[in-house]
């Protein structure tokens, strides 16, 4: 019953959205207010009836339902009740569910906060973000609908796919969800924009904050993936060029040039059709990582979810929307008329450069992501691009990139200096270089990628706090840190995420330079060195865990004649899905990960195991928390609150640029 | 409980990549084995080096390059050794022949394009309205005056 009411409430949901889609489109052209009204109205009740949707379907996983196709197929009686629920979205038709409600989140959302919008851009944004809407709800109802009924239910399911039992994967694809259909508001606002003919300051500054939030999600999203390939795929990666990893790196390039070009727009009203084009990229990237996600054209880890008849229907939808949009802008574009006026070295042109590495680099990764596919279709060569390539194409734009951002933050709009600039940030370049030198001293390879990302590093992260600091004016230090703490969120929002740029820059030098690793057979009660720590396998036990058994090790690690823990790498067979998963134990430090991992008794007694000394690992994902975090703050400044912000404006407040 | 051991030794692949009995004993070789290994894709996985790979395949692989390096090949001499009977399919890193050159040049290329269509951008912002812009004017510079004074 409550499973025919979640499917009823989706075909409503549908309904509603093509409602949504055509009245206040045409009430915005022809200038009737209640037909734009609607658009309010029905975002609302389309998220509504989602999360009813949504709800019926979470039901049925957790009262295992397993007369539902999907609950048998995903699901098991046995299974814990946290990856019963995470279950709903770690299958095709569900995590398309879950996408269509954060479609229909956001568009809601603009209805709940876009209180200020102008009344026209509003109604096209909603109508656009329904039209999006409407594309995916039929794919769902046509195609991959969650809610079909098995004629003979049976007794128990087949399990979720082990890899996926796991807290950090467990929330990985919501938040990236958040981050893909967020861009969607940016586009939504871009094609509105072009239809009407107008950008200006007031849009970019509304554009800004969804931005901002989708790359914020984003940015969680692939930190949580990452990090959970590093503890669970069993030898630390944490990230591996994989073309399902590529798909949400590009928006995340993307959006992160979005956000500092929509900055430019806001401020000095120049860079407009630019600024367009990136929106609606953004959004056309998300899609694509959609396309490739589902389609399985291009074959990755995340196979679970791949079906080429879905693809080819999401590839029309990229169609349609990315090519509408673009048939638009290229007849649209030009009455962007930009305004400000900037010198060759300003921050503007800074700003410029900065978006040229972003988009280029996504440009290299999605080059590198379907090049097999162009090879193969084009000339039937069969061939790989992998970590290799990609680590020698793409690092350089990190490093320009991380090179001229202190130096760009320091720059004035309008004019800057560059031997200025230089000179108030000698002392931070002088402490880069001999960190740097430092770290070459102090190694024993003889890499420069280890000194290099402490340069970076230090470069990037000091560069960052003394940009803060200049801010806070001239005169005593007390009277500079009382206006350091009043100077606006996004300033501080600024500085938290450009460190943490420079801490995942500097950690993921750092480990990929100085990691150690050691593969040998163990013999129980035996002790053996590494890089300085001393391992001791205690013993071997079998455990029985709730729905799968598992071979686990107690380990001890010493250092300095001293036990410092015990840690207990295991290896887990889930009998019912089948397959065998390895769980490393790790301990985790701030300067250093300890990694374990426990592999198959050997023929002559012993048992063979990996140890990595993995150094300054957590800085990695501890970087990319920090620039979520800068996003967060940026996002709470009253200047980028979309309800508040405009309408309360002082009218002589002044930027804080 | 027995049916429960037999599915787990049915299904117990080894679960680890490289192994402890394939490793060289001389540690420069065994070095040059694992970048080999490093740059050579499982032919049977998704998107995995047989480096890191759990596959059997993977495991012969690892075992016949070593024979290689053992034997006095060069690094190139293996890695063409193992295309030759696996096709280019295996390289990670593709090589610079043919086409893949347009793979190669495409992020320069489209570096130097960027950065002329960005230099005229700035070019023109320049001489927007005819003069290059003050730094700051006097009115704005009052101002800012005002702001900075507590």
């Amino acid at each position: 019953m409550i499973t025919e009411l979640g499917h009823f409430a989706l075909i409503l949901a549908f309904i509603v959205a093509i409602v949504q889609m055509i009245v206040p489109m045409i009430g915005a052209h022809k200038g009737w207010r209640s037909w734009m009204a609607v658009g309010d109205t029905a975002a609302v009740t389309q998220f509504g009836l989602l999360a009813v949707s949504f709800a019926a379907l979470t039901y049925a996983f957790v009262v295992s339902d397993f007369s539902l196709n999907l609950v048998f197929q995903n699901s098991h009686s046995s299974k814990p009740m946290l990856y019963k629920v995470t279950g709903v979205w770690g299958n095709h038709e569900g995590s398309m569910l879950l996408w269509i409600l954060t479609l229909a989140l956001f568009g809601a959302s603009a209805a709940w906060f876009g209180g200020n919008l102008p009344e026209r851009l509003k109604a096209r944004v909603l109508s656009v973000q329904a039209a999006i809407g409407v594309a995916f709800l039929a794919f769902i109802l046509f195609t991959s609908n969650p809610f079909l009924r098995l004629a003979d239910p049976p007794l128990d399911g087949q399990d979720l796919n082990p890899l996926l039992q796991d807290p950090g994967l467990a929330f990985h694809p919501p938040f990236l969800y958040l981050g893909y259909v967020g861009l969607s508001m940016a586009f939504s606002f871009a094609v509105a924009a072009l239809i009407e003919g107008r950008v200006d300051a007031a849009w970019a500054r509304w554009v800004r904050p969804w931005t901002l939030a989708a790359w914020l999600f984003l940015t969680i999203g692939i930190a949580l993936g990452s990090w959970w390939a590093y503890y669970e795929l069993g030898w630390g990666g944490f990230w591996f060029w994989d073309p399902v990893e590529n798909a949400s790196f590009m928006p995340w390039l993307l959006a992160a040039a979005l956000l500092h070009s929509a900055i430019v727009v806001e401020k000095r009203e120049t860079l407009k059709s630019w600024t367009i084009l990136l929106a609606i990229l953004a959004f056309g990237f998300s899609l694509l990582g959609t396309f490739i996600v589902r389609s399985g054209v291009l074959t990755s880890v995340h196979a679970f979810a791949n079906d080429p008849e879905r693809g080819v229907f999401i590839l029309i939808i990229l169609a349609v929307f990315l090519g509408g949009a673009l048939v638009l802008y290229s007849l649209r574009a030009g009455a962007m008329e930009s305004k400000g006026a900037f010198s060759t070295v300003s921050r503007e042109s800074a700003l410029v450069l900065n978006n040229i590495l972003l988009a280029v680099s996504a440009f290299v990764v999605f080059i590198g992501t379907i090049w097999p596919l162009i090879a193969e279709v084009l000339m039937g060569r069969v061939l790989s691009v992998g970590p290799p390539f990609f680590d020698a194409a793409f690092t350089p734009f990190f490093v320009g990139l991380a090179v001229i951002l202190p130096l760009g933050a320091m720059l004035a709009w309008k004019r800057g200096n560059l031997g200025r600039a230089l000179a108030q940030l000698r002392y931070v370049l002088l402490l880069a270089l001999a960190a740097g030198a430092l770290a070459w001293a102090l190694q024993t390879g003889k890499s420069a990628l280890g000194p290099v990302g402490v340069m970076l590093g230090v470069w990037v992260v000091l560069g960052a706090a003394f940009d803060l600091w200049s801010r806070s004016g001239r005169g005593a230090v007390a009277d500079r840190l009382r206006r350091l703490v009043r100077l606006p969120r996004a300033d501080w929002g600024k500085f938290i995420a450009h460190a943490g740029l420079g801490i995942t820059i500097f950690g993921v030098a750092a480990l990929t330079a100085w990691q150690v690793e050691d593969i040998r057979v163990a013999k129980e009660g035996e002790r053996f060195d590494v890089a300085g720590w001393e391992i001791e396998l205690r013993g071997v036990e079998r455990v029985q865990g709730p729905n799968y058994v598992s071979t686990q090790a107690v380990m001890a690690v010493w250092r300095d004649g001293r036990e410092v823990t015990v840690l207990r790498p295991e290896k887990r067979v889930y009998p019912v899905a089948g397959m065998p998963t390895t769980e490393a134990a790790i301990r985790n430090g701030i300067l250093r990960d300890i990694y374990l991992v426990i592999g198959d008794p050997q023929t002559d007694g012993g048992w063979a195991v990996r140890t990595y000394i993995k150094p300054f690992a957590n800085w990695i994902w501890g970087g990319a928390i920090l620039m979520a975090l800068g996003g967060l703050i940026s996002l709470s400044d009253r200047r980028l609150r979309v309800a508040a912000g405009a309408a309360k404006r002082p009218r002589n407040a002044v930027p804080a640029e | 409980m027995r049916a429960l051991l037999l599915i787990i030794a049915l299904i117990a692949t080894p679960v680890f990549a490289v192994q402890p009995d394939e490793v060289l004993d001389d540690p420069a070789l065994e070095l040059r084995a694992r970048e080999i290994s490093k740059g050579l894709r499982c032919p049977v996985c998704q998107n995995e080096s047989i480096d890191e790979s759990n596959a059997p395949i993977s495991r012969d692989l690892r075992i016949l390059l070593r024979e290689r390096l053992v034997e006095g090949d060069s690094d190139q001499e293996v890695v063409d050794f193992i295309v030759a009977r696996y096709g280019e399919f295996v390289l990670l890193k593709p090589d610079t022949g043919g086409a893949n050159l347009i793979l190669w040049l495409a992020a320069p290329a489209m570096l130097l394009v960027a950065l002329g269509i960005g230099w005229g951008t700035i070019r023109r912002r320049g001489q927007a309205r005819g003069a290059q812009p003050d730094a700051l004017s006097d009115a704005e510079k009052k101002r800012l005056e005002e702001i900075l004074e507590p």
